[in-house]
């Protein structure tokens, strides 16, 4: 079993590398959605997805736990095929939170709903119950164990879908916009989960239309248009200007920090910490 | 007779609720004017737009206070067709808004205009709804099987469609990439400068309101904790407080003025 606490750190063994090795997929309606896609992500690594609604990364996530299938291609957990894992051996692995959370919520309880996942690991009593106290209350769900997901909002719900897939403690997270519907607070929530699993040495996932979020909690962001990967790098290098170009044909734009940065001729600043910091260095030269 | 769409002490709860979700909510929304309306999670923000557009207590039950009025006439006193020409409300869920009954987008934002009887003639507004979110190109594919962000813009249209004076929007850009929202954000004053609709426009994303919204009024458990000019609101150091994200240039001149810079006029503009 993995532990997990403030201190617990899973060792990057234990983590699997991800890679998807010229994976291609079309629906069954014929929709192309992703082409030949090829990437490896390391054990440990944090890495932002992003491009235009429909570029394919939802598609691209959903084959990291076998809810699809490439239909050209492998996709690749330790350099083992995952078409031969069992569901539920992936299910031990890879945690997918849904972009709508109503696709994903089922029970009539708080807290039933997030015992679910590991209850068919295997977890009962003492050991059950420590999970679901310690997800509901990484979100800040704690004093609702008991109510139901349907007497919460909408931002509530999704987190109750992401405390749901946290107490699974898989060692590999995949969050599909974690922080659309959520105020300042519930953003701040999900960007502790996110550094909270990256401590940990997990490797953390994340698809999201928020650049700012994008930038300051992930190391690598991959850039997606019409099924391809047409950017990957660190956010200095996908959000510096000379990638903007490639950025705006995936019609996305850089966040305002960034492009603040260019116009006062600071190099790649893609977070305000990062503009503020050249800023004040600016000052002292 | 007061034109607009017009609250006035609007305390409203829930049936069986032990709390009402709102209360004593002062506001105004007139023609051509944007009004956003900003608060943490579970302020009131989605209530405040069903009983805005008579949905609540209308339709779902629980118990009104006060007065919500449109040119004069109180809401309950209209019937829901009238009400629907007036008054169009973009739910927070797209999924809750289309009618899971149409074969295409085309017929999906063409089901209010045909539900409400309207004349063959109103078709064209379909297609100006379609093409002013930027969706003619889609409208003859299966409206279920689209992405989360065309989806609500499936929903933005249908309400579009009925071009009603008001627009109530619950947080109509939440599921789209930053190309669609601006896409979105300028519909809207587009729509606000040609159609001269007055918008109620919920939105975590502040950036599109310094944009667009006349008026901002943050809501905090119900209340109206802050309300006038959008500007003068949006810069208001007790939004973060309330749990609001400041928009870009705000939040930017605080962590420059934290760090002991000076906030010149050139870093204001290249802030944007």
């Amino acid at each position: 079993m993995i532990t997990q606490g403030p201190a617990a750190v899973i060792s990057n063994a234990l983590v699997p590398s991800v890679e998807f090795e010229a994976v291609s997929f079309a629906y069954p309606d014929g929709t192309r959605a992703l082409e030949e896609v090829s990437l490896r992500i390391e054990p440990g690594e944090s890495v932002a997805v992003v491009g235009q609604n429909g570029s394919g990364k939802s598609t691209l996530v959903r084959h990291l736990n076998g809810l699809l299938r490439p239909t050209a291609g492998r996709v690749m957990l330790d350099g083992l095929d995952i078409r031969g894992l069992h569901v539920a051996r992936l299910a031990e692995r890879v945690g997918l939170a849904f972009q709508n959370p109503d696709r994903q919520l089922f029970a009539g309880r708080v807290a039933t709903e997030v015992a679910f996942g590991p209850r068919n690991l295997g977890l009962s009593g003492p050991a059950l119950d420590e999970r679901v106290g310690a997800a509901l209350a990484d979100v800040g769900l704690d004093g609702e164990a008991v109510s139901n997901p349907y007497d919460l909002g909408y931002s509530r719900r999704k987190l109750l879908a992401l405390a749901s897939v946290l107490a699974m403690r898989t060692p590999i997270l995949v969050l599909d916009e974690p922080t659309t519907g959520q105020d300042a607070r519930g953003v701040g929530r999900v960007r502790d989960v996110v550094a909270g699993a990256v401590a940990e040495g997990r490797t953390v996932i994340a698809i999201s239309h928020d650049m700012r979020f994008v930038a300051e909690c992930f190391d690598r962001v991959v850039v997606m248009r019409a099924g391809r990967v047409v950017l990957d790098g660190t956010p200095e290098l996908v959000f510096g200007e000379s990638a903007w170009p490639e950025l705006r044909a995936a019609d996305l734009e850089p966040p305002r920090a960034a492009v603040a940065g260019a116009r006062l001729g600071l190099g790649s600043t893609p977070t305000d910490a990062a503009l503020v910091a050249e800023l004040v260095a600016a000052g002292r030269r | 007779m007061s034109e607009g769409l017009v609250l006035a002490g609007a305390s409203y709860r829930y049936a069986g609720a032990s709390k009402p979700t709102l209360r004593s909510v002062d506001l105004r929304l007139d023609s051509g004017r944007v009004v956003g309306v900003v608060g943490p999670n579970e302020s009131g923000k989605s209530t405040l737009c069903l009983v805005v557009a008579g949905l609540a207590p209308g339709v779902i039950g629980g118990r009104l206070e006060g007065s919500v009025g449109l040119d004069g006439i109180e809401l309950n006193a209209m019937r829901s067709p009238d009400l629907a020409q007036q008054c169009g409300l973009l739910f927070q869920n797209s999924a809750t808004q289309l009618s899971n009954m149409t074969a295409t987008v085309f017929e999906e934002v063409a089901f209010g205009p045909c539900n409400l009887k309207l004349p063959p003639v109103e078709v064209i507004e379909v297609w100006w709804a379609l093409r002013t979110v930027g969706l003619e190109k889609l409208a003859s594919r299966d409206p279920v099987r689209l992405s989360g962000g065309q989806g609500q813009l499936v929903a933005l249209a249908s309400v579009l469609a009925l071009r009603p004076r008001y627009l109530v929007l619950d947080e109509p850009t939440s599921e789209l990439d930053p190309a669609g929202t601006k896409l979105v954000t300028e519909a809207l004053e587009r729509i606000v400068r040609e159609t001269g609709a007055g918008i109620l426009l919920v939105e975590h994303k502040t950036d599109v309101l310094a944009r667009i919204a006349d008026e901002v009024l943050v809501l905090d458990h119900g209340t109206v904790a802050l309300s006038g000019p959008a500007a003068t609101v949006l810069a208001d150091p007790r939004l973060a407080e309330l749990g609001v994200e400041p928009p870009a240039g705000v939040r930017l001149e605080r962590a420059a003025k934290a760090s002991g810079l000076e906030w010149s006029a050139e870093l204001a503009e290249a802030v944007g």
